[in-house]
């Protein structure tokens, strides 16, 4: 017997539950293609930034401005048909053809933190084909003039905002740094999400002991990160209904991480790292393990493993609420041998 | 059909006709024609099709004697062929084009004509180089406007192809090849009824082909070439006729109706004017006026210039002519008149000697010359001109525009004469600075008027020398009627000052009108800006009643976050103010206007420039005039009050607006000028200056190294030296085991620093409280402006160390050493200049230039000023620029004339050895002189020499006055030959290597910024692969020349490749080695360039990463003659990050991922590639053993000693 792999997200039949999200690998139509052959079930664009945008933008303008119209003998420093084809424009275009050459859903991602011209992208996107758009809300609210109701009510128009531009089924991915998550996820959902990709990864800056000089790093996501989105997906299942995709992320690397994301109610397990680790062809290691997981235990379908340890639904609810680290702290010093 | 309207300049009026009809296109950059062969790039890169539906094939050569080569070539094949030059270009193209004219080929060469060097280079416009192509046999068609130059373009073209003669079109560079104006377009029906096709058909039948083939090229000799010379006689007999047959056609089609020369003014005229070009426009309004006044003039504009139409001259000048000025724009030393005036005096005589003589009385004929080098040309000098010719003995040949009071030639100017302005015609002045957006802004307005309205307009611009901190003029006139005034605005009705700054530097309302309209961008609000002005501009305001209005641009363009870029907010402004358009409907076309100008840059730009216009009206406020307070005197610096007479009398009044004035005897008669003289021209232009914190220095030297303008130093001197210094002065204890009781002091020069920020960009020492604060901090100008001013005047006087006190071949030591290339005009954070001043530093006192034209010439020696300078011995740098060309034979030939002049000093002082003492002679020509202190040994013993020679009388009087002459060249001079690599790796690349083979010691620097800089950044061949420049608009595909590995293949040539931002310790190693390197050397530096399309004040940083990423290495190869040497080492380390992350960072990289990703993907494959192999291959060379070849035991020549 093997198990119904088949899943829906955000409206969308999927053929398995494994996901690819953003990275170079799904940008790259030839890596994406890989992607689709070892077996993923959609596939997420790299994020267009709405900082990029404008950046680029205003970036390459002052570098045609500078020394234009300064000296008589060069007016200008570049030929004059220099065409701009601009980042939201590379995206669309990149968008549109793997989106040709996919037969899986291919879901756009755009960033952003505030409302702006640069919403038009979202229709761009929907316009080149995508099947769904994932709103990354990601922002560090550093400005202690702002109370936290003030940034989660920009949130929640931030994606009013988009909703409103596009028809195509939109997910909202959001960091877990909220105080009061769950509420705060509903009100998004209310506004006009689909679902939910839980959760955004802070790249943290680094700091160089020399030069004294903050350096960005990129670190891949590691095992134990996956706890963090079990325990919400798990809390949140049961309150936001079915009708709510979900999605998990971080920190899934094998059949074993996407199973017990499906268990606490996502609809997908999303993978980076990994496959950013392993190249593409790792989707169909963890599908196998996935496969052969669930042969083993007899299930018939992802849909009957899904939900099936989500708080409502697991033998020990409280486990996933804050009576759990207690009991965490206890079991260590119990083990540890003291 | 309506006619089609557009604003566009000269340039691209005559490149539109001209790529119509073209299938090769052969180019090269030269101001001001360059502009014509980037519009053909740009177009060809767009896939723009000509009139036959291909897109012509645009290719760059070398120089314009390989754009005219191969323009013969493509001729010979049968394909239709054009070029466009000017100047020194043309004179280069001249040997082909006797050969194509001989060959009866059909051909236009476009030329924005330009003053040929002479005394000095210039950029500006005039017909000498034209005039030096008559004998060419080629026609020459003289346009003299905007309209004409599109019109005669075309004309040329069909008439070339009907003739079989080739055409010279030419038009005034920069008054008509950068004027903007009003013109209608021909389209390519238009086009296409003036073509015939059976011209280009016959044309074609005569192109080389093996399947006919024949022979052209042929030698002759004495027996026939005089007669087959003769033979194509008929056709230019023709010529005249044909021409005029297609102006008729033209006009048929246009009604735009020219002659070949073409009468205008009273037909009972008895005074007539000749002229050609731009100047016809001038002199029409001037004799439009006179005989609204009733007075018998007129003038005749020659069109054809060559063959000369004497026939249709003759017949079109009116039988009442008396008097005929012909007017020249060009100089002919020694002739008995300019060209134009001979051709007229023979013209008219033989007409009268004629069978029907055309006049009763032959006219008198005189000649003139105006507007050299763009001299101004406006009614109050035309008028002279008439007044002049009534007089009963007019002076035979005159000049009119200056005043010469040496050889008395000039007319006077009558400065209150105006033509009768056009009724609603209104002229506009802006000042602004180049950076600022101002330019970009008046030729927006130009076109919305112009193309938006009925009004006709014509927008003008003037630039200064310097690159940085350049002040801009924008003239322009709108009105109802075709503008034809051919000079600068007189009488504004509206003028504006987008600089604050300049009220104090200029005359801003010198041209103002009574009562005109004043818009000034003014940081001071509503109730202060009267109190800022000074006491004159105040007068001036109040006896001008002046309309003032202020906005605070600045403010607004931050608002909008668009930095220092003011166009859009003071565009509206002058729409408001000038009242030209209705309010709503300007600002909409302004709007309109953005969107065409930066949608192609994205929305975001689009956006904060609506932003802008919206805020900016709101911002604009009237305010009344007050009253005038009394004079009060400015702060000046030590530098400012001890200006040496020659500069006051001259430069200073260059830099105050006022060199027209300036009369023919102040001027030196050759071209010679003191050097030294950047120091008293101090421009403050700079927002933001690098102050000093003594605490967290280092003493590294960093700062000063790079600093590209010599606006912040290093000096180290003995503790006493700072008493008495002003309370202000920082100074602090200098480490030093070789140096005690010391003190190091880092000094800017508040009024010369450019504030590009480079110095605190590679500043390394911070502070251990405030990471960001460094050594060094860019901080407000004004707030330490007065006390750094005092300071600097301090350190100044403060003596420089000696120099044998610490060794030069480290960044401290070295920039301790007096700098003899100071402030110069360079763009704000040149890449070039800081290895200029560096070998100043080194060598400056015994070194002679030969520079290449280009940036280095231009920020080297444009006028006002020069940054070469002296120390205070009086020795430094001397210098000369020759060609863009010819640098690399000038700089040889230097060493040339040196070496010769030394061997003759030797062979005097061997003669004169009873005299001057044995001892003194023998140490004079037998010591070494390798080092600097036996440079100066050798000095010590000059001076010597020359007190003994200025006494000896008697028989050896002449011998010894022979040998002071050159008793100075007894001393080592290194020869420095500079430029740039348009000049090492295309133009001047034959002459660098005759150069480099020559075995002299001679040193080459090339400052290389991989792209024509100073012309505006066209591809070289340094341009490397995937890098977007002009004339490589789609990414270069081909990698960048070795040259260092053709000149290493002589196995006796120094080579060096360097950057200093990467290494500056081994930039400086390699300048030393290559001035001590007693054969030829040659060191490539690795330049940034705003042409890179990078932040300026990164510069240093770009050049480390351009040699980490192992895209520029750094390597010194010094062959000897060592068994077992290993010439070649290599100063870089094995490459350490991606070329891709080194070009991310750079607009011309990056550029091409923007347009053409795909593409981008591949050269950046292939870069990467490259910068793999040369390590691997510099790497290997690294171990290669190589020996010189030589005579054992012998010394080997590689070049003349010192």
């Amino acid at each position: 017997m093997t198990a119904d792999l088949r899943t829906t997200y955000l409206g969308l039949e999927l053929r398995s539950p494994l996901v690819a999200s953003a990275s170079p690998l799904t940008g790259d139509p030839a890596a994406a293609a890989k992607l689709e052959e070892a077996g993923v079930g959609a596939i997420v664009l790299p994020s267009l930034f709405e900082e990029e945008i404008l950046g680029e933008e205003r970036e390459y303008n002052a570098a045609l401005d500078n020394g234009a119209d300064v000296f008589a003998e060069a007016l200008d420093y570049f030929p004059r048909s220099m065409t701009f084809v601009g980042v939201g424009d590379r995206y669309v275009a990149n968008l549109e053809q793997i989106k040709h050459r996919a037969s899986v859903p291919v879901i756009a991602s755009l960033n952003a933190t505030s409302k702006g011209g640069w919403v038009k992208y979202a229709r761009r996107m929907q316009d080149a084909g995508a099947d769904a758009l994932e709103l990354n809300v990601y922002r560090v609210a550093a400005d202690a003039g702002r109370s936290a109701a003030d940034v989660e009510a920009a949130d929640v128009d931030l994606v009013a905002a988009v909703r409103a531009a596009i028809s195509i089924p939109m997910a909202v991915k959001l960091s877990p740094y909220y105080t009061a998550l769950a509420g705060h996820a509903r009100r998004v959902v209310q506004s006009g999400a689909n679902g939910l990709v839980l959760f955004n990864r802070f790249y943290q800056p680094d700091l160089d002991l020399e030069s004294a000089e903050v350096v960005n790093r990129i670190e891949l996501s590691v095992a134990w990160e996956l706890r963090l989105p079990l325990r919400w997906i798990a809390i949140l299942r049961p309150q936001l209904g079915t009708e709510v995709s979900i999605a998990a992320t971080s920190g899934i690397s094998s059949g074993a991480d996407a199973l017990k994301a499906l268990m606490v109610g996502a609809d997908v397990a999303m993978m980076t790292s990994a496959l950013l680790r392993h190249g593409p062809g790792h989707v169909r290691a963890v599908e196998t393990e996935m496969r052969d997981w669930l042969d083993e235990h007899e299930y018939e379908s992802v849909a009957q493993l899904r939900g099936s340890a989500s708080r409502a639904a697991a033998p020990n609810p409280s486990a996933f609420e804050r009576a759990n680290y207690m009991q965490t702290l206890r079991s260590w010093s119990g083990t540890g041998g003291h | 059909m309506a006619p089609k309207w557009e604003c566009i300049d000269g340039n691209e009026a005559a490149a539109r006709a001209a790529y119509a009809v073209s299938e090769v296109i052969s180019i090269f950059p030269i101001t001001p024609a360059s502009p014509m062969a980037e519009h053909c790039d740009d177009w060809a890169a767009a896939g723009k099709p000509n009139i036959w539906g291909k897109v012509p094939d645009v290719v760059e050569m070398q120089s314009e004697g390989g754009a005219a080569g191969a323009m013969h070539g493509a001729l010979q094949k049968g394909a239709l062929a054009t070029t466009f030059t000017a100047s020194q270009g043309l004179l280069l193209m001249i040997p082909n084009m006797f050969k194509i004219a001989g060959e009866l080929t059909p051909a236009v060469i476009h030329v924005a004509a330009r003053t040929v060097a002479t005394h000095a280079l210039s950029i500006f416009g005039d017909h000498s180089d034209v005039m030096h192509a008559r004998s060419t046999g080629w026609a020459m068609m003289a346009a003299g406007s905007v309209q004409e130059a599109h019109d005669f373009a075309m004309i040329s073209h069909a008439a070339t192809l009907r003739s079989r003669v080739p055409f010279v079109h030419f038009f005034d560079g920069f008054r008509t090849s950068h004027e903007i104006n009003k013109i209608s377009v021909l389209d390519h029906d238009d086009i296409r009824a003036l073509i015939h096709e059976d011209d280009v058909l016959a044309f074609r039948r005569r192109g080389l082909t093996s399947e006919a083939p024949v022979v052209r090229g042929t030698a002759q000799n004495p027996d026939v070439f005089f007669q087959a010379r003769e033979a194509c006689n008929p056709y230019y007999e023709a010529l005249p006729g044909i021409v005029q047959q297609v102006m008729d056609e033209f006009a048929a089609r246009t009604g735009r109706e020219y002659q070949l020369a073409q009468y205008h003014g009273a037909p009972d005229a008895e005074r007539v004017v000749v002229v050609m070009g731009s100047a016809a426009g001038a002199v029409e309004e001037t004799v439009d006026t006179l005989v609204a006044a009733g007075e018998k003039v007129g003038m005749l504009r020659i069109r054809l210039f060559q063959p000369f139409p004497a026939a249709a001259i003759v017949a079109a000048l009116p039988r009442t002519v008396t008097t005929i000025a012909v007017l020249d724009r060009t100089k002919e030393p020694g002739a008995v008149g300019e060209p134009l005036y001979l051709e007229m005096v023979a013209a008219l005589t033989e007409a009268m000697d004629g069978d029907q003589p055309p006049f009763a009385t032959a006219p008198r004929l005189v000649g003139g010359r105006y507007g050299l080098s763009s001299k101004e040309m406006n009614p109050g000098m035309i008028k002279p001109i008439f007044d002049e010719i009534a007089s009963a003995r007019p002076k035979r040949h005159f000049t009119v525009g200056i005043y010469d009071d040496v050889t008395h030639l000039s007319l006077p100017i009558q400065l209150d004469f105006r033509h009768a302005r056009a009724k609603g015609e209104v002229q506009a002045l802006f000042f602004g600075l180049g950076s600022d957006g101002t330019v970009g802004a008046n030729k927006s307005s130009v076109k919305i008027i112009g193309e938006g309205t009925d009004l006709f307009t014509q927008g003008y611009f003037v630039y200064d020398s310097k690159k940085s901190g350049s002040v801009t003029e924008s003239h322009l006139r709108f009105g109802p009627d075709p503008i034809r005034s051919t000079y600068l605005v007189e009488d504004a009705d509206f003028v504006a000052c987008h600089q604050f700054g300049l009220m104090s530097t200029l005359n801003v309302l010198g041209r103002a009108k009574q009562g005109a309209t004043f818009l000034l961008n003014s940081p001071y609000g509503p109730d202060q800006v009267w109190d800022h002005l000074s006491a004159g501009v105040q007068r001036q305001m109040v006896d001008k009643a002046i309309d003032l209005w202020v906005i605070d641009a600045y403010a607004v363009a931050e608002e909008v976050g668009m930095g220092n870029r003011i166009n859009t907010v003071m565009q509206p402004c002058f729409f408001h103010l000038a009242n030209i358009l209705p309010p709503a409907e300007a600002i909409k076309r302004i709007k309109d206007s953005i969107k065409k100008t930066y949608a192609k840059r994205g929305d975001a730009v689009v956006q904060s420039n609506f932003a802008a216009v919206d805020l900016s009206l709101q911002r604009l406020v009237h305010v009344p005039l007050g009253a005038v307070k009394s004079d009060a005197a400015a702060v000046v610096s030590a530098a400012t009050a001890s200006r040496p007479d020659f500069f006051n009398r001259v430069q200073a009044e260059i830099i105050a607006g006022r060199g027209d004035q300036l009369p023919v005897s102040v001027m030196p008669v050759d071209g010679t000028f003191p050097t030294g003289t950047t120091r008293y021209e101090k421009r403050a232009i700079a927002q933001n200056i690098p102050i000093w914190d003594n605490s967290i220095c280092i003493d590294c030297g960093k700062c000063a190294i790079v600093c590209p303008h010599a606006s912040i130093r290093m000096k180290v001197f003995p503790a006493a030296a700072v008493e008495g210094a002003p309370a202000g002065f920082q100074s602090k204890e200098f480490k030093s085991r070789e140096l005690v009781d010391h003190r190091i002091s880092i000094q800017v020069s508040p009024d010369d620093c450019t504030g590009c920020g480079v110095c605190v960009d590679v500043c390394p020492a911070k502070s251990k409280s405030e990471a960001r604060h460094k050594a060094i901090n860019m901080e407000p100008v004004e707030a330490h402006r007065d006390e750094e001013l005092v300071n600097w005047d301090f350190f100044q006087s403060i003596p420089m160390l000696d120099r044998n006190l610490l060794p030069h071949d480290t960044i401290k030591g070295s920039q301790v050493l007096e700098p003899l290339f100071e402030f110069s005009g360079a763009c704000s954070g040149c890449g070039e200049t800081p290895y200029l001043k560096l070998a100043s530093q080194l060598f400056g006192d015994r070194m002679i230039v030969a520079n290449a034209t280009g940036c280095t010439s231009i920020y080297g020696a444009n006028l006002p000023t020069t940054p070469w300078t002296v120390n205070a011995e009086g020795r430094g740098p001397a210098w000369n620029n020759s060609l863009f060309e010819d640098n690399a034979e000038f700089g040889l030939g230097m060493r040339l004339g040196l070496d010769a002049q030394y061997d003759h000093a030797r062979n005097l002082l061997t003669r004169l050895a009873p005299v001057v003492g044995e001892d003194l002679v023998s140490s004079l020509l037998d010591t070494k002189q390798d080092t600097e202190p036996e440079i100066v040994a050798q000095r010590e013993r000059v001076a010597r020499l020359r007190k003994i020679l200025a006494g000896v009388e008697g028989e050896h009087r002449a011998d010894a006055q022979s040998l002071l002459a050159v008793s100075g060249d007894l001393v080592y001079q290194g020869i420095w030959i500079v430029g740039g690599d348009g000049w090492a790796y295309d133009i001047g690349f034959g002459g660098l290597d005759q150069a480099l083979s020559s075995g002299r010691n001679i040193n080459i620097l090339v400052l290389d910024t991989e792209v024509y800089s100073n012309t505006g950044g066209q591809a070289s061949k340094a341009t490397p692969r995937g890098a977007v420049a002009k004339f490589a608009a789609a990414g270069k595909g081909t990698g960048k020349k070795d040259l260092g590995a053709i000149a290493r293949s002589y196995g006796n040539v120094y080579v060096a490749q360097i950057s200093m931002g990467a290494n500056d310790a081994q930039a400086t190693k390699a300048l030393l080695e290559a001035d001590a390197w007693p054969g030829p050397s040659l060191v490539i530096a690795y330049a940034t360039c705003i042409a890179h399309g990078i932040d300026m004040e990164t510069s240093m940083a770009h050049q480390k990463d351009a040699v980490r990423s192992g895209y520029w290495s750094l390597y010194r190869y010094q062959p000897s003659e060592v068994e077992n040497g290993h010439p070649f080492k290599l100063d870089s380390g094995a490459p350490s990050m991606p070329v891709a992350d080194f070009a991310s960072a750079e607009t011309r990289f990056a550029s091409l991922k923007r347009s053409n990703p795909a593409r981008a993907a591949e050269l950046a494959e292939l870069a990467q590639a490259d910068a793999d192999e040369r390590y691997r291959y510099y790497q290997q060379l690294a171990g290669i053993e190589q020996t010189i070849p030589h005579v054992a035991d012998e010394v080997v020549e590689t070049g003349a000693e010192a």
